[in-house]
């Protein structure tokens, strides 16, 4: 994504969504030279320039483009199941406009010449913000840190051991005191290696019907309780401790741990991923693998758990969690299946089904996707304050549409949502001023 | 009888009803008077093939599915794991379509992982049984098992039936239960916490601990084996520990009722979960089950048959 000059652009005729308020107004938005200019009732069609692009929106929500904090990119080694172009492509679609790659690829992006290479990728393939996350540990193997110094000063953004926890604690005390020196953010997916080991859903009784081996609620917590503590630790006699954020809990043990760390004044913050939040263990139905995912699919009673920790604020992030699958890797049994699912193109649609269900607020909802990821990782974007980048998007939020996987522009079509019924129809997306593809 | 099983089908007990369950053990009846008889041949699958496909190898399922199909009259084909291009990376799917361009009229999976044979399933147009997939279901096991308690004790329902022993690893125990319950009869599970499945206990069943909690007037004692590479440490302390507190003998079976009958699915590991003495004694209904095996395979063979295209 090339930053150049773009002309000036005007959206009116809107319902702003302002994540940062919480509110929803008719407005528009003024933007030049890839920034908001202002945001509100006074951008009219009436009120701005002869020579600036007007987008009449005709009613259609105008809100930050969205932010998601985990994406599988496929670069470098896993061109067959995704590529920065076309996760960008899918991300610009689903209204998406940064998203922070993935670093368990092959080779992981652990050293500083990885994160530059997919930076100057980035820079040459994607019409979105691509930005990426490095290892925390060499290898992702969790035995030795990753040289965070140097990988933050390349431009790493935050740092995770990908899909697996760092089993020994000693190594992950290290990992969160050194990254707390250089105020890094660490992102750690909590499973209990040992315990989720055999696992391929979640435990309980439709597991057990199916034949299948559980991963148990505790595998999670046991993992995020131990990070707690070991956050608190480097918080001890020190003015700040380690930016910890929890990507993808999945279970009230979790969120109950997450809130005690909060009220405890930990600098802690938690995502979910829109699998977990609209999804349950009973769509994996007859061992269809797409909605073969880790953390697994709860039962209904977390997923409601879920909802209502993301309307309350404790749950501060919404993810995709985007992890494209190639055909072969899903049509085999259950059991063999790769874990993960396609998402940038569907998250804010299927978000948007918590809206209409009444259960959470669209500012809530947008905000989840854009100001609050901003604030967690240090982005300037996510809000529509004058001065801040041009990243914005349009969608009509009743607008109905049915998933057809052939047609997303992922690479990968393993969908969870294939031939669902969804409304929420990105019209526009803008990328520092300049219109993406969607 | 086009009505009485309208499925292409058997992938598992879960779906069928009590009068398509009775169906098929009415129709095994009279398979086992047809394998008595010195001339066993049937030609209701004339001209029809059979492949047993086996990626987990099994002498007595494989052998009982082959005698079954060919009693019937059909051209049965075996194929193992160990001789089949699978070992050269060829997909369980790429397997199916393969097998499924031949024209089989019925392909008989057994596989290793739970959900296999559904997905076989999707992408071949004969008909397919389940031969045992995973920890899933073995719904003729559980069929066979159901004859020989009917033809015992003249009815299902209402009886107390044990099922002991390695419930979490079991498809035969999710079969048995989901059969078993669906006929009316009183299912207990009895086993260490260890190898218990997570939720069992809202599967209809009683969870007991204990062979004499779990016995008490009990009219069937099913024991499910015990896998080699589950006795040692993994799942319960050693196989002597095991063989002491959950090893059917002559003393733990006098919890049950007088009258109750020992039942197992096989192969057996005598001195382990079975004693001996008592798998070969008066009250074993063991090498029966196996003879009604046949018959219940000849069933299901011919009912699915009524339901495949002909000329």
């Amino acid at each position: 994504m090339n930053a150049s000059f773009s002309p000036a652009t005007a959206f009116i005729n809107a319902r702003l969504v302002d994540p940062e308020a919480g509110v929803i107004l008719d407005g528009g938005v003024l933007v030049e030279d890839g920034v908001i200019v202002e945001a509100g009732a006074r951008v009219t069609g009436a009120n701005v320039g002869a020579r600036t692009q007007v987008i009449d929106c005709a009613g259609d929500i105008v809100c930050p483009g969205l932010i998601d904090m985990s994406a599988f990119v496929g670069e470098p080694g896993a061109t067959h199941r995704e590529t920065i172009a076309t996760a960008s492509m899918a991300a610009a679609a689903g209204g998406v406009t940064t998203l922070l790659a993935r670093p368990d690829t092959n080779p992981p992006v652990d050293g500083a010449a990885a994160v530059d290479y997919l930076m100057r990728r980035a820079r040459d393939k994607a019409v979105v913000r691509v930005l990426p996350v490095a290892a925390l540990t060499r290898g992702l193997h969790g035995k030795e840190i990753a040289e965070i110094g140097s990988l933050h000063d390349a431009g790493a953004v935050a740092f995770s051991n990908g899909p697996h926890s760092v089993g020994s604690s000693q190594v992950m005390r290290r990992a969160l005191t050194y990254a707390r020196d250089f105020g890094a953010l660490v992102i750690h997916h909590a499973e209990d290696l040992e315990l989720a080991r055999a696992g391929v859903m979640n435990e309980g009784e439709f597991a057990s019907r199916l034949g299948l081996p559980g991963v148990p609620a505790e595998a999670e917590a046991i993992v995020l309780d131990r990070d707690m503590r070991l956050v608190a630790l480097t918080l001890a006699g020190n003015e700040n401790g380690a930016r910890y954020h929890s990507p993808l809990v999945s279970t009230r043990l979790s969120l109950d741990i997450i809130a005690r760390a909060k009220a405890a004044g930990l600098p802690v913050t938690c995502g979910a991923s829109i699998n977990h939040l609209t999804l349950n263990e009973t769509d994996v139905g007859d061992y269809r693998t797409f909605l073969k995912i880790a953390p697994p699919l709860r039962a209904e009673d977390e997923r409601v758990a879920l909802v209502e920790a993301l309307a309350s604020g404790l749950i501060d992030v919404i993810v995709s969690d985007h992890n494209p699958q190639d055909v072969e890797a899903k049509r085999v049994p259950f059991s063999e299946a790769e874990y993960g699912a396609v998402g940038l193109e569907t998250m804010l649609a299927a978000g948007l089904r918590l809206v209409n269900a009444g259960q959470v607020s669209l500012p809530r909802l947008i905000a989840a996707m854009t100001i609050r990821p901003a604030q967690i990782v240090g982005l300037p974007q996510g809000r529509l304050t004058p001065g801040a980048p041009a990243d914005l998007i349009r969608f009509d939020p009743d607008e109905p549409f049915v998933v057809d996987a052939a047609k997303l522009r992922s690479r990968a079509k393993n969908t969870p949502f294939d031939a669902a019924r969804l409304a929420g129809v990105v019209k526009t997306t803008m990328v520092a001023g300049r219109l993406a593809p969607v | 009888m086009q009505t009485a099983f309208p499925h292409r089908h058997l992938l598992g007990i879960d779906g069928l009803t009590r009068p398509e369950i009775e169906a098929l053990l009415d129709m095994a009846e009279e398979a086992v008077e047809v394998s008595r008889r010195v001339d066993k041949k049937r030609s209701i699958l004339s001209g029809r093939t059979q492949i047993n496909l086996f990626f987990e190898a099994s002498t007595r399922t494989q052998a009982s599915f082959e005698l079954a199909g060919k009693r019937l009259g059909a051209d049965v084909m075996n194929m193992s794991v160990a001789t089949s291009s699978v070992s050269k990376g060829e997909t369980l799917i790429d397997t199916a379509v393969t097998l499924n361009a031949m024209r089989p009229d019925v392909i008989v999976v057994r596989h290793q992982h739970s959900g296999a044979v559904h997905l076989l399933a999707r992408k071949v147009s004969c008909s397919v049984v389940n031969a045992g997939d995973g920890s899933h279901e073995h719904p003729t096991q559980a069929l066979l098992d159901a004859l020989t308690i009917r033809r015992n004790k003249g009815h299902i329902s209402g009886l107390v039936v044990a099922i002991c022993g390695d419930v979490l690893h079991s498809r035969v125990a999710r079969s048995n239960i989901i059969l078993l319950t669906q006929m009316g009869a009183r299912v207990r599970v009895v086993a260490p916490s260890t190898l218990l499945p997570p939720g069992i206990d809202r599967m209809g069943v009683e969870v007991h601990r204990t062979m004499e909690s779990g016995l008490r007037d009990a009219d069937i004692v099913m024991m499910l084996r015990l896998q080699r590479e589950r006795m040692d440490g993994a799942f319960v302390p050693s196989l002597k520990e095991y063989a002491r507190f959950f090893g059917l003998d002559e003393a733990k079976l006098a919890y049950a009722k007088p009258d109750a009958l020992v039942m197992h699915p096989g192969p057996m590991n005598r001195g382990v979960e079975i004693d001996t003495a008592v798998a070969d004694g008066p009250r074993s209904l063991i090498t029966q089950q196996v003879e009604m095996g046949v018959a219940v395979r000849m069933a299901v063979l011919e009912a699915l048959s009524y339901n495949l295209p002909n000329g």
